[in-house]
C-alpha cells in the first residue's frame, strides 16, 4: 500500500509541473506585451515599474517561469493589479466561499446519487426506475446555471421562502439558520449534476454485479437480502468514488456559474471578476489552486480506492 | 464467357447478402425500433433545421427591437413566446440563438474528435515512450476541471465564437485521447490484428483497416455523448460574458441578458434555458441510444 502511495506521488510531480507551466503561460497567451494585458489603461507609473520587476518581463522566459515558480512555492500568489494586495488572502476567502457550497453539494450529490442508484438498479424495468432514470438524464442534462435561474423564480420570486442571491454575515461558514438559508438554492443546484451522474454509474454497476454469479450464489446461500445489498455495495462504492472525486473537482471549478447567478462570493466569482478587471495575477492564482486542488482530490480518491479495492494497487 | 462469371458471382453473391445482416444494418434495424431514439433524433433533426431555416421561419428580425414592446408574457398576439428586455421577439430570438448555440456546441466536439483521435491512436498503435510522452501530456491538461479550463483560456484570449470553440476543442481532447488509445490498444492486441498483420498488412493498413475501423463506432458513441456537455459549456460561457458577444442571439448569452427579468417574468426568463435542456437532454438520450444499439464489446 505504500509503495502504492509513493508511486501515486510521484506521478503526481511531472503533472504538476505541466499544470505549474500551463498556468504561468496563460500571461503569455495574448499576443504582444504581457504588461499591456496585466494593467489598467490608467495605472500609475510606479505600478508598472514595480510590476516590470517582479515579472521580468525583460528577462528570458524560462528564467521568467523559473522565479515565478519560486515565489508561488515560496507561498507568494502574486498581487492583484487592480487592489494592489496580495492575492493570497481574497483568494483563500474566496475558496473557503466556494467549499461552503461545494461540500454539502458533493455529500448530498454522493449520497443520493448512490441511493438513487441502487434503488433503480434493484428495480430495473420497473416504475421507479422508469421515473428515476428520467430524473438522471435530466440531472446530467440539465445547465445548472438556468437551473439556478428556475429555483430562484420558484423559490424565492413564487414561493418567497429562501433570498434570491449573495450570503449572511460575513461569508464562510453558516453560523445560524439565516446563514444556512443562503446555501440551500445553491447547494441544491450543484448537487443536481452530480446526483445523475453517480446515480446512472451506480445503477449499471449494481446490474452488472446482480448478473454476476457470487450474488447468485450469495441468494442461494440463503443471505438476508440486506446482506447482499451490502456486497453489491462494496461492489459499486469504488467507481462512484473515484466519480465523486471527478465530480468533487468540477464543483470547486466549475461552481463559476451558479456562483454568478446567486452573487456567491467563491472563487468562481473572484475568477469571474479577475477576467472583466484584466486582473492576470488573481486569474492565474485562481486557477493555480483550484487546479492544485483538483489533483490533490484526485490523488485521494486513489488511494481510498486502493483502501477499498486492493485490486487497485496495481 | 464474361456474363456467365458475373451471372454465377451474382447467384453466389446472393445468398450470401440475404443471410448475413451487415453490423451497420443491423445497428440501423435496432435503431428504429428504439422509440425514444428515434423521437429525440427527430426532435433534434426538427431543432437543426428550425435554426437553419431561422431567416425563413422567424416571424421578426431577432435584432429589432421596441422598447414599448418590453417584456411582453408568452402568448401575447404576434409575438408567441413574448419579446425580451429590450423587446426584440423571442421565438425568432430562439430561432436565431440556435444557430450559435448548436454551433459552438457541435463544432467542438467534431474538431476534438479529429484532433485527439489522431493522437490517440498514435500513441496506442506507436506505443513505448510516444505513448508515455503523449499520454503524460494529457494528463496534465486533465488536472483542470473543464469549466475552468474553458473560463481560464476564454479570459485571457477575449470573448468571441472563436475563442469559444478553441477553448472547449482544448477541453475535449484529452477525454478523447483517452478513450481512443486505450480502445487503440485493445484492438492492438486482438487476434485479427495479429493475423492481418502475419498476413504482411503494413502499419498504414493496420491502422486504417483493422485499428480505425473497429474503433470508430465506440469513438462516435462517445463523442455524442459529449456533445451535451459541451452545448451547456458553450452557452454556459456566454452566459458569463465569456462566449458570443452581444447582441448576437444566442441561448446562453440571452438568459443572462433575462436575468433580472425574473421578478417580472419568471416563465420568460427561463425560456432560452429550455431550449438548451431540451437539446442536451436529446443529445444524451441519443448517445444512450446509440450506444446500446451498437452494443460495442470494446469498453470506452
Amino acid at each position: 500500500m505504500l509503495k502504492f502511495i509513493g508511486m501515486r506521488l510521484l506521478h503526481t510531480v511531472p503533472i504538476l509541473f505541466g499544470v505549474s507551466l500551463l498556468v504561468f503561460a496563460l500571461v503569455h497567451m495574448v499576443p504582444g506585451n504581457p504588461l499591456d494585458i496585466l494593467l489598467p489603461a490608467d495605472a500609475p507609473k510606479e505600478v508598472i515599474e514595480r510590476l516590470k520587476a517582479e515579472y521580468g518581463f525583460d528577462q528570458p522566459l524560462y528564467v521568467q517561469y523559473l522565479s515565478w515558480l519560486g515565489r508561488v512555492l515560496a507561498g507568494d500568489l502574486g498581487t492583484s493589479v487592480f487592489t494592489g494586495q496580495k492575492v493570497a488572502g481574497d483568494l483563500f476567502s474566496a475558496l473557503n466561499n466556494t467549499l461552503a457550497i461545494a461540500l454539502p453539494a458533493a455529500v448530498l450529490g454522493f449520497t443520493l446519487g448512490i441511493a438513487l442508484g441502487v434503488v433503480t438498479g434493484l428495480h430495473q424495468g420497473g416504475w421507479i426506475d422508469r421515473v428515476f432514470s428520467v430524473l438522471s438524464i435530466f440531472g446530467v442534462s440539465v445547465p445548472h446555471f438556468w437551473l439556478a435561474i428556475v429555483l430562484v423564480a420558484i423559490f424565492s420570486v413564487g414561493l418567497g421562502m429562501l433570498p434570491a442571491a449573495g450570503m449572511a454575515g460575513d461569508g464562510g461558514w453558516p453560523t445560524s439558520l439565516e446563514d444556512v438559508s443562503y446555501l440551500v438554492l445553491p447547494v441544491i443546484s450543484l448537487s443536481l449534476i452530480p446526483i445523475g451522474i453517480i446515480s446512472r454509474l451506480v445503477r449499471s454497476t449494481v446490474l452488472e454485479v446482480t448478473g454476476q454469479e457470487f450474488a447468485g450464489a450469495l441468494k442461494a446461500k440463503g443471505l438476508r437480502r440486506r446482506r447482499i445489498l451490502l456486497h453489491i455495495l462494496k461492489n459499486a462504492a469504488p467507481p462512484a468514488l473515484a466519480l465523486m472525486g471527478l465530480q468533487f473537482g468540477y464543483l470547486l471549478g466549475g461552481s463559476i456559474l451558479v456562483e454568478t447567478v446567486y452573487n456567491w462570493p467563491g472563487a468562481g466569482q473572484l475568477m469571474n471578476l479577475a477576467i472583466f478587471r484584466r486582473d492576470i495575477p488573481v486569474l492565474q492564482a485562481t486557477v493555480l489552486i483550484l487546479s492544485l486542488l483538483f489533483v490533490l482530490i484526485n490523488l485521494l480518491v486513489d488511494v481510498l480506492q486502493a483502501l477499498i479495492d486492493p485490486r487497485m494497487r496495481r | 464467357m464474361e456474363m456467365a462469371e458475373t451471372n454465377t458471382q451474382a447467384t453466389r453473391r446472393e445468398p450470401d447478402v440475404e443471410l448475413v445482416k451487415t453490423y451497420w444494418r443491423s445497428v440501423g434495424e435496432r435503431l428504429l425500433r428504439d422509440r425514444v431514439t428515434v423521437g429525440v433524433a427527430l426532435i433534434l433533426a426538427v431543432m437543426v433545421s428550425a435554426s437553419l431555416l431561422a431567416p425563413w421561419l422567424a416571424p421578426h428580425d431577432p435584432m429589432a427591437g421596441s422598447v414599448a414592446n418590453r417584456l411582453k408574457p408568452v402568448g401575447t398576439t404576434g409575438h408567441l413566446l413574448g419579446t425580451d428586455e429590450t423587446g426584440r421577439d423571442m421565438l425568432s430570438r430562439i430561432l436565431y440563438g440556435g444557430r450559435l448555440s448548436l454551433l459552438c456546441g457541435l463544432t467542438p466536439v467534431i474538431l476534438a474528435t479529429l484532433i485527439g483521435g489522431f493522437i490517440g491512436v498514435i500513441a496506442g498503435v506507436a506505443g513505448g515512450v510516444v505513448n508515455a510522452l503523449l499520454m503524460r501530456l494529457m494528463d496534465v491538461l486533465y488536472a483542470f476541471p473543464s469549466v475552468l479550463l474553458a473560463v481560464a483560456i476564454c479570459g485571457v484570449l477575449g470573448a468571441g465564437i472563436t475563442n469559444t470553440i478553441l477553448s472547449l476543442t482544448i477541453v475535449f481532447v484529452p477525454p478523447i485521447v483517452r478513450i481512443t488509445e486505450s480502445l487503440t490498444t485493445q484492438v492492438r492486441n486482438l487476434d485479427f490484428v495479429e493475423a492481418a498483420r502475419a498476413a504482411g498488412a503494413s502499419h498504414l493498413e493496420l491502422i486504417r483497416f483493422q485499428v480505425i475501423a473497429n474503433i470508430l463506432g465506440p469513438l462516435f458513441v462517445y463523442a455524442t455523448s459529449l456533445v451535451s456537455i459541451s452545448i451547456i459549456l458553450a452557452s454556459g460561457l456566454s452566459f458569463l460574458g465569456l462566449g458570443v458577444v452581444p447582441p448576437a442571439a444566442e441561448w446562453g448569452l440571452m438568459l443572462n441578458a433575462l436575468r433580472q427579468a425574473i421578478w417580472v417574468d419568471p416563465v420568460l426568463a427561463a425560456l432560452p434555458g429550455v431550449a438548451i435542456l431540451v437539446t442536451s437532454m436529446c443529445f444524451n438520450l441519443l448517445s444512450d441510444g446509440l450506444r446500446t444499439a451498437m452494443d460495442t464489446r470494446l469498453k470506452a
